[in-house]
């Protein structure tokens, strides 16, 4: 574990990127393979199956440091992180270990057939035998949630610089559904077998946002367009008569959307596209809003089903025939991709995204404005010599989304943070005008900088009116431009509206609260976007 | 039955029988000041009485003020009360105030710290009825580790980016941390650059004769070449300013209790958080409460709600007295950056 544990403090005693790489390809040449091929795993997010609920870790870190529950509980948001939290407030170990990180998973692994005192002793024994960092890091085995600021991008960066595999390849090898269980180093990593794993995903290939206008981008005959779709993005995998459907995230959802199952009998096998899963009726998309009730839903009702049935909008065609064919440029890819969608009838639940038509970059602006109305969130730009690349990588795909919706609102309410920002004020509340009151409607935690964020905290000392538990109330007099991607109906509000992704986009010292805006102005919106 | 010996209003904490505040954050004819941070020894009072150790720092910050000293322990008079200065280990000339009257005890901490340092004058117990005490820190994780260890890390950190020909930028308060710091340090372990806030606060302790290591004031016209591998001590809010430039490719740290949790020093951005807090510790919180024998608790700053459960449960008559004391803060006030 102590090597585990150098490592991980090497990687959070950095934010220079190459430390990182230089930290994790030492590690992945020295290690044992064993300890590789978990590390992989756990900074892929792949983790031990949960053996113990965190409620017994609370109350068996409490009682080991003789302190009330309700003060372990108390200091929890506080540090933000369950595992930081324990590691801190245990007593010191009274002894010394070094064994290694697969032994401590093992140890992580057998709780599962333990009895609840045997489990509790060996938890309280491998506490005693970890200092605060190994500490951390059991306990982060135990809870899941890895996080060692390192991507998968970084890490496969710094595998193929201990392998000599190029990362490319990596991080092919490194998607889908392997476990440490289920294979090993030498077969994942060195030495693969492609037909071993029927439901292995491509990496997804991911676009920046465009900043500026277009037309840095050159020549726009160089370049595809397509609408942003708003809904979940997915890669489709038809191989060996079954049907696999993941998520961005490396989440298999095949079973949550269970109408694309059909697609089996309309496209043929050894086939594999990228595209958007959207709840879709009547040959036009819905809003995020109806697909937002299917997500969670392991298991469908047939309600839902009928309510908001999903297709595959398919924009791209990775693997055909049984080949892959990311390196062909897009324009080849996406002519085959139509050959294949285009004579499929209605019933079978894909489309194919259309490309939008556009002559030059004012055209491609103005179809831009059209997106709220068409339930997308803006538009793609694709250039046609691209092949389909791996990861988030700059220059061949742009994403140019719809600026935000905002309201102006005034701040009322303010709530200290957790772990990262415990020690400011960064959560608020926010309300608009309802004749001479002002009506509570969103929550915004990001958008500002640490500078205002500390401005702010300041303030809210300063300006506190009332306390409720860790809530303030606190002079209505600071308004924030709030921006947000969509609105929606709710009678969980009191002022009858949600909101989508709300932050804070301005500090508006130039605004008097009074100039703020209304419920009128948010039912308006939610009347024209909802 | 009489008057409380110390009352709490919102100019500060009061003395009625003794007609003075102590730390008082409104304008007031008389105050005792525990220490010279801008949180507690603020600018409008008539008149001041502080250690003879906290003057310096208060005529530095708040310039040509009325200001009466005392030694520690020395007892005054005034009105009906005794006052004395007790060393609180915070920063250099910091004190806990006791006051008694006819036999009745109460202290005010302001802020305090349990253990030794080896730069400021170590806190002493104070026996009393009723004890005024900060709680910047507590909560059970908070726990320090011994100096000598904090300081063996700064110095293996110091001398790895050295060898990489690095300089390193610890951040630490200008006003009391960043000469403990200073003073921790093995001078010839290497060069040692400041930063202006912090050099005119050394001055201040240099001239007061408290121990520092030489230290070169950085300048537009410093030639950063002549100090390789140097470390750099400055004000936190000037890691990330445009000021870091000259430095180059440098690695960051900050020296202060907050960097026990792991989130703060992630948002801060730095390479390394050190552990160093001028406050007490949950430990030494608790010890140092315990040995005042105190049956009455005050909790001002920091975690009041929870440590004053955690106290009622323990069987002390504890209460949450409202101030506009700050804390340990990572960012000092405007004022103290300017100078």
């Amino acid at each position: 574990m102590k090597r585990f544990a150098d490592l991980f403090s090497r990687l959070d005693q950095t934010t220079r990127t190459n430390a990182k790489v230089e930290a994790l390809a030492t590690y992945f040449a020295e290690a044992p393979e064993s300890d590789r091929l978990w590390t992989i795993a756990l900074l892929s997010h792949r983790r031990p199956k949960r053996t113990v609920t965190t409620t017994r870790l609370r109350e068996w870190a409490a009682e080991r440091a003789n302190v009330p529950l309700w003060l372990f509980e108390e200091a929890y948001p506080i540090v933000g992180d369950l595992a930081e939290t324990i590691a801190l407030i245990l007593p010191d170990p009274s002894q010394d270990s070094d064994l290694p990180l697969t032994h401590w998973i093992g140890e992580v692994r057998a709780l599962a057939a333990l009895d609840e005192t045997a489990r509790k002793a060996r938890v309280l024994a491998a506490w005693d035998r970890l200092d605060r960092t190994e500490r951390f890091l059991f306990n982060k085995l135990i809870t899941g949630g890895f996080r060692m600021g390192v991507s998968q991008k970084l890490m496969t960066r710094a595998l193929s610089r201990a392998t000599g595999v190029p990362e490319p390849d990596l991080a092919h090898r490194l998607m889908g559904d392997w476990t440490p269980e289920s294979t090993s180093y030498e077969g994942l990593i060195l030495t693969p077998d492609p037909s071993a794993d029927l439901s292995k995903p491509y990496p997804f290939y991911l676009a920046y946002q465009l900043d500026e206008g277009p037309e840095a981008l050159g020549d726009p005959a160089l370049w595809a367009a397509e609408r942003k779709w708003d809904g979940i993005r997915g890669q489709l995998i038809l191989r060996g008569a079954e049907h696999h459907l993941w998520s961005r995230g490396e989440d298999l959802m095949t079973d949550r959307f269970p109408e694309l199952a059909r697609l089996i009998d309309f496209v043929p096998q050894g086939t594999v596209m990228d595209g958007e899963v959207l709840a879709f009726r009547d040959d036009a998309p819905l809003t995020f809003n109806a697909l937002q009730k299917r997500i969670g839903r392991k298991t469908v009702p047939k309600k839902l089903l009928a309510e908001a049935p999903v297709i595959l909008m398919a924009y791209d065609l990775l693997e055909w025939e049984g080949e892959d064919i990311r390196a062909a440029p897009y324009a080849e890819r996406r002519a085959t991709l139509e050959s294949l969608v285009r004579p499929l009838p209605a019933e079978a639940p894909i489309r194919l995204s259309p490309l939008v038509d556009f002559d030059g970059w004012d055209r491609l602006a103005a179809e831009r404005e059209r997106s709220r109305e068409l339930c997308a969130e803006g538009v793609m730009l694709k250039r046609l010599d691209s092949p389909y690349r791996d990861g988030r990588r700059k220059g061949d795909w742009w994403k140019w989304k719809v600026d935000p919706l905002t309201v102006d609102a005034v701040m009322v309410y303010a709530q200290q943070g957790a772990g990262r920002r415990a020690n400011l004020f960064t959560d608020f509340t926010f309300a608009v005008w309802s004749g001479g009151d002002l009506v509570p409607f969103t929550k915004a935690y990001s958008g500002l900088t640490d500078e205002e964020f500390r401005r702010i905290t300041s303030w809210v000392r300063r300006n506190t009116l009332e306390r409720y538990g860790p809530v303030r109330a606190v002079k209505p007099e600071h308004v924030f431009e709030i921006a947000f991607e969509g609105i929606q109906e709710s009678t969980r509000h009191k002022s009858g509206v949600a909101l989508r992704f709300p932050r804070m986009a301005r500090w508006r010292h130039d605004k008097p609260p009074g100039e703020a805006n209304t419920l009128e102005d948010l039912r308006a919106m939610l009347a024209a976007y909802g | 039955m009489s008057e409380p010996l110390l009352i709490f209003t919102d100019r500060g904490i009061c003395c009625p029988a003794g007609g003075f505040y102590i730390d008082p954050w409104r304008p007031v004819e008389r105050a005792v000041i525990t220490h010279g941070h801008a949180d507690h020894a603020r600018p409008g009072h008539s008149s001041y009485l502080a250690t003879e150790n906290a003057a310096p720092v208060m005529r530095h910050r708040l310039g040509d003020i009325r200001l009466e000293t005392a030694r520690y322990a020395e007892q005054r008079r005034i009105g009906d009360v005794t006052v004395s200065f007790h060393p609180a280990g915070h920063v250099p000339g910091s004190a806990q105030v006791r006051v008694e009257r006819a036999g009745e005890v109460w202290v005010v901490s302001g802020d305090y710290k349990t253990a030794d340092d080896g730069f400021c004058e170590p806190w002493e117990p104070v026996r009393c009825h009723a004890f005024v005490t900060e709680c910047t820190f507590g909560l059970p994780v908070f726990k320090w580790r011994p100096q000598a260890e904090v300081v063996a890390d700064l110095h293996a950190w110091w001398r790895a980016n050295a060898l990489d020909g690095r300089f390193s930028v610890i951040g630490a308060y200008a006003l009391g941390k960043a000469q403990r710091v200073l003073a921790a340090l093995n001078s010839s372990a290497g060069p040692i650059l400041t930063h202006g806030a912090v050099e005119a606060t050394n001055e201040v302790a240099r001239a007061q004769g408290l121990p520092l290591p030489p230290t070169v004031r950085v300048t537009p016209e410093t030639d950063l070449k002549a100090y390789p591998g140097a470390l750099v001590v400055a004000p936190p809010s000037a890691l990330g300013s445009p000021w870091m430039r000259r430095f180059g490719p440098a690695s960051t740290g900050f020296a202060s209790g907050w960097m026990a949790l792991r989130g703060i020093r992630r948002r801060r951005a730095a390479d390394r958080g050190f552990v160093l807090s001028d406050h007490a510790d949950w430990d030494g919180l608790n010890a140092a409460i315990a040995a005042t024998g105190a049956e009455r608790v005050f909790v001002t700053h920091g975690y009041t709600q929870i440590f004053c459960r955690w106290l009622s449960e323990q069987g002390y008559d504890a209460a949450i007295v409202e101030t506009e004391y700050e804390g340990e803060s990572l960012d000092a006030p405007a004022e103290e950056e300017a100078a």
